[in-house]
């Protein structure tokens, strides 16, 4: 995953096992969990604990009695606002995402390229998927923004002024482009073992009954295919909503998205009420759980059909 | 004349020959079957017919038309593949009408079509289960039935019993002849069990390496191969090295055994081949040729007992029938065994 997800959902809680009268059974337990000791230890202290922390926050009042009223706070159009703006830019940078990376991946896996094309496709989007925060952002910069080095030449070789355009790298659109840069290898990677999981001999099937290939498409491969995007759809999404690194850097505070908000409350400069982030922290987590949790229904959905 | 004629057919991968000049002929509702080892050349050969690869050269011609240029979806050709290639997506009565739906059949027709087609594969009641929930033999059989909806020409079937348990593909592969008698379809059928093609083809077509060795109804290929890789290919052959000591008359010497072939040989060494039925425990009427022997192994089939035994160099297999007042040979004992020079084959070099 991308970014500094702020949210993400709480792993099982692990279940403790009643201690046996077995002596060696008791000894060999914890030799047991030592290896993934470290995984407990952190998930607990950065992931557990904080939601808990934001959580608890988010009912709470300064004084730590139990109120709503932070959460009705959110109603506010300064929050209200920035809530809509990242749904926005997730489910454009998601839908995106998902159409040009299926194509991708479509055109790597199924349209009888070289397969050493397929390998260096994945390797960069491994890497691409990864690769967020302010190297991205400076990356952008550094060849989109005012002087970046494909708007110059632009300007001198091909007489194109960008900015003249109206484009420019700190806004919605700009944010959409940077983020796509993740989203699209993301989806590249998530959904070329489904690809792959397409039979050749449904696509032979479909075509010797009489098919043509967009009719294979349409009938058979989407409809396959279609859990699996649209689980990929909810990953990306909560990719995107999470992403604040990205985000600030790239923009600064000048684009309110969520993350940034948030970001800014924590830091205390905009609506001076720690409770109130809680509860905007609190109203990510419900976001990107939703999101997650339908990726994992869909995934196991799909997994179920083509098994 | 025939309805699907492939003459001269050439594959090529690369630089390797994986087709080598490829002829068969075959009649209208016939049942040709390819027999071969792996790696042979038969699902290629199929796939050319089907038009999922392209001939390197030579004609294909289907009902006096030469269908090499055409696209798989313009042959009016069925096929069932070796597994797994139901639409996982439709329900068995979408799968089946599948192909209909493409060619714009109206639903009540439909409708109609895949009941009949359910029907004949004797799954009536299953149109509206998910591939995912038939066995492995169900979903051949809806496979049959997807294939053979549209009326096809022709068809194709590639080794579609080899996912599936020893029964199943007995009673399977009888369900498909039965069919395929009843529709009158001209069928290839792809196969590397001898059993299966023998015991359904009207012809069989034994291939080694890209090349037809030898075509033939199942009783000539296993009594009358033309080639020592058919002989060896197709049921159990015992071989024999034997000396020639008069090649006009064809005496030779096993061992220290001499017999006349009453056939002129060549002179030298030869390999006699024969199979186990040929091959008689004790002395037989009308088997001059008498060996003797030591009983190896001795393997209990049932109705059948198939005996190892080895007479000098020689390592026979004989099968003998199950008689249940008698008890079979056992390991070590001492026999003689009894062959009619008539069923030796004379295998050259
Ligand atoms: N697309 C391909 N590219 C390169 N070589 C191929 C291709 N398809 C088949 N071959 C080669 O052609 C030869 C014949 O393959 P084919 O699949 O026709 O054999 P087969 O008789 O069907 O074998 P099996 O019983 O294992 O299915 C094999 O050596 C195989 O490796
Ligand atoms: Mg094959």
């Amino acid at each position: 995953m991308t970014d500094a997800t702020l949210a993400a959902p709480a792993p099982e809680p692990v279940e403790v096992q009643a201690p046996r009268p077995r002596p060696s059974r008791a000894a060999a337990l914890p030799l047991k969990w030592l290896g993934v000791a470290p995984f407990m230890l952190f998930a607990l202290l950065f992931l557990i604990m904080p939601t808990i922390h934001i959580v608890l926050g988010a009912f709470q009042t300064p004084e730590g009695a139990f109120t709503l009223r932070n959460l009705q706070g959110l109603a506010v159009p300064q929050v209200v606002r920035p809530f809509m703006l990242s749904i926005k830019i997730s489910v454009l940078t998601a839908g995106l995402g998902c159409l040009f990376g299926l194509i991708l991946a479509a055109a790597v896996t199924k349209g009888g390229l070289p397969g050493w094309i397929r390998d260096a496709m994945l390797t960069f989007s491994g890497v691409a998927s990864n690769f967020a925060g302010v190297p991205l952002a400076f990356a952008f910069i550094a060849t989109l923004g005012r002087l970046g080095l494909v708007t110059v030449i632009l300007k001198e070789v091909f007489g194109i002024n960008l900015a003249a355009t109206g484009f420019n790298l700190i806004s919605f659109l700009g944010l959409t482009l940077t983020y796509l840069y993740f989203q699209i290898p993301l989806m590249i990677l998530i959904i070329t073992p489904a690809l792959d999981g397409l039979k050749r001999e449904w696509r032979e099937a479909a075509e010797i009954l009489g098919a043509s290939g967009s009719q294979y498409w349409r009938m058979v491969a989407l409809p396959v295919l279609w859990p699996s995007l649209l689980g990929t759809f909810a990953l990306l999404f909560a990719n995107s909503f999470g992403a604040v690194a990205t985000a600030m850097a790239l923009t600064g505070s000048s684009l309110s998205i969520v993350p940034i908000i948030l970001f800014a409350q924590i830091r205390g400069d905009v609506l001076q009420d720690p409770h109130l982030g809680y509860a905007i922290a609190f109203g990510m987590i419900v976001i990107t759980g939703i999101a997650n949790l339908v990726y994992i229904v869909l995934r196991t959905r799909a997994e179920k059909w083509i098994k | 004349m025939a309805f699907l004629k492939i003459e001269h057919l050439e594959k090529s991968f690369g630089s390797t020959r994986v087709v080598k000049d490829f002829d068969l002929e075959i009649q209208k509702g016939e049942f040709i079957s390819l027999l071969g080892p792996s790696g042979c050349g038969k699902t290629t050969v199929l796939r050319m017919v089907a038009g999922f690869e392209t001939p390197s050269s030579g004609a294909i011609v289907i009902d006096d038309k030469d269908v090499v240029a055409l696209r798989p979806n313009q042959r009016n050709i069925g096929m069932v593949f070796q597994a797994y290639a139901l639409f996982p997506n439709l329900t068995v009565g979408e799968n089946v009408a599948f192909g209909l739906k493409i060619k714009g059949v109206g639903k009540d027709e439909r409708e109609a079509r895949v009941k009949e087609m359910l029907t004949m594969i004797g799954l009536p009641d299953l149109g509206n289960r998910y591939p995912f929930q038939l066995s492995g033999g169900q979903q051949q059989r809806v496979a049959l039935a997807r294939a053979l909806a549209i009326q096809p020409h022709v068809l194709l079937l590639d080794e579609p019993l080899s996912a599936l348990d020893a029964k199943i593909r007995v009673s399977l592969r009888t369900q498909i002849r039965e069919i395929q008698r009843e529709l009158q379809i001209t069928t290839i059928f792809v196969t590397h069990d001898q059993e299966e093609a023998l015991s359904i083809s009207d012809r069989i077509v034994v291939m080694n390496g890209g090349v037809a060795e030898q075509v033939g109804a199942p009783f000539e290929i296993y009594n009358r191969p033309a080639t020592r890789f058919v002989a060896q290919f197709v049921g159990t052959l015992n071989l024999i090295e034997a000396d020639v000591i008069a090649p006009e008359s064809g005496t030779v010497r096993i061992g220290t055994t001499e017999i006349s072939l009453g056939r002129p040989l060549k002179p030298g060494r030869v390999t006699l081949a024969c199979r186990p039925e040929a091959v008689s425990l004790g002395l037989a009427e009308g088997r001059p040729l008498v060996l003797h022997a030591e009983i190896g192994e001795v393997h209990f089939l049932g109705a059948v007992i198939r005996v190892q035994a080895r007479a000098g160099r020689t390592q026979l297999s004989l099968d003998t029938f199950n008689r249940p007042d008698t008890p079979p040979p056992a390991a070590g004992d001492k026999v003689q065994v009894s062959i009619s020079p008539a069923d030796l084959l004379v295998l050259e070099a």
